[in-house]
């Protein structure tokens, strides 16, 4: 049996990911809050399935919650205030998942020649995943 | 494998108890958000430009409350999970009554689930 090499301590990236993983997760449930109470002041509290509530919740966009039998959806959503909100949580989440991602794989790989690779590829999927979501908030803006 | 000692039929009859079932759910339901939402957003990009069906069919499957039950688990539960850990953490004091946050934990969360659930299966029954 090897052992295992335990990360050094100090201010490195093992460290600041385990920081970043809390800070985010917090601002993701702080920012859920917001838009469920704006969802439900904005009228999603009149017969609005969980699905719906979901939308309004954690990606408040007027093509996400299109569906939702309020005819003003528009109205209340598409301005800058929610696109920054929008690009907030795909940030906080996206990093917050890559990073799970990576720190999940490299418990059942350990230090091997795989971790450099899957490192690159998570940041890559990262990159994609961010530039891919915050084209979908730019693009149904109006 | 780093815990190869841990790992095949060992590693699954390991009785690591109430902490472990959460550490398990903790990783389970963050792959499932994952994959929930990367291929949402993937769905949702390939609606917006017109590139095919399959947009469509994947978000007509997310949006299906039979779906919704397991969606629901996974986050209600790993952002339960990661405030628990979260309070443990900045709060070292508090690791002295970690079983008993744990069934806190369970305490909070079944009221909550189990209201969705119950509001899901019901507006599902009746058609919407």
């Amino acid at each position: 049996m090897r052992t295992r090499i335990v990360p050094q301590r100090g201010f490195n990236l093992d460290y600041l990911m385990w920081l970043f993983t809390r800070i985010s997760g917090l601002a993701i449930i702080l920012l859920a809050l917001i838009g469920l109470a704006m969802g439900f002041y904005m009228g999603a509290r009149l017969q609005t399935d969980i699905a719906t509530l979901f939308r309004w919740t954690f990606f408040p966009n007027p093509n996400h919650v299109v569906n939702s039998n309020i005819p003003d959806v528009t109205l209340g959503w598409a301005n800058a205030f929610w696109q920054i909100m929008q690009m907030l949580v795909i940030f906080f989440a996206g990093t917050h998942a890559a990073n799970g991602l990576r720190m999940i794989t490299e418990d059942y790989l350990g230090h091997s020649i795989g971790r450099p690779i899957l490192r690159g590829f998570f940041f890559l999927l990262w990159m994609a995943f961010l530039i891919l979501a915050i084209y979908v908030i730019i693009g149904s803006a109006y | 494998m780093a815990f190869g000692k841990y790992t095949g039929w060992r590693g699954l009859t390991y009785r690591g108890g109430g902490p472990m079932l959460s550490f398990l759910l903790h990783r389970i339901t963050a792959v499932g958000i994952i994959l929930f939402v990367g291929l949402h957003v993937l769905a949702s990009f390939s609606m917006q430009q017109g590139l095919g069906d399959w947009g469509t069919t994947i978000n007509i499957i997310y949006e299906s409350w039979i779906f919704q039950i397991f969606v629901f688990f996974c986050v209600i539960f790993h952002s339960l999970n990661g405030l628990r850990i979260t309070i443990l953490d900045f709060w070292p004091k508090l690791l002295k009554f970690q079983r008993e946050i744990l069934w806190l934990q369970w305490l909070i969360f079944i009221p909550i689930y189990g209201l969705a659930i119950f509001m899901m299966i019901k507006t599902g029954l009746s058609g919407g």
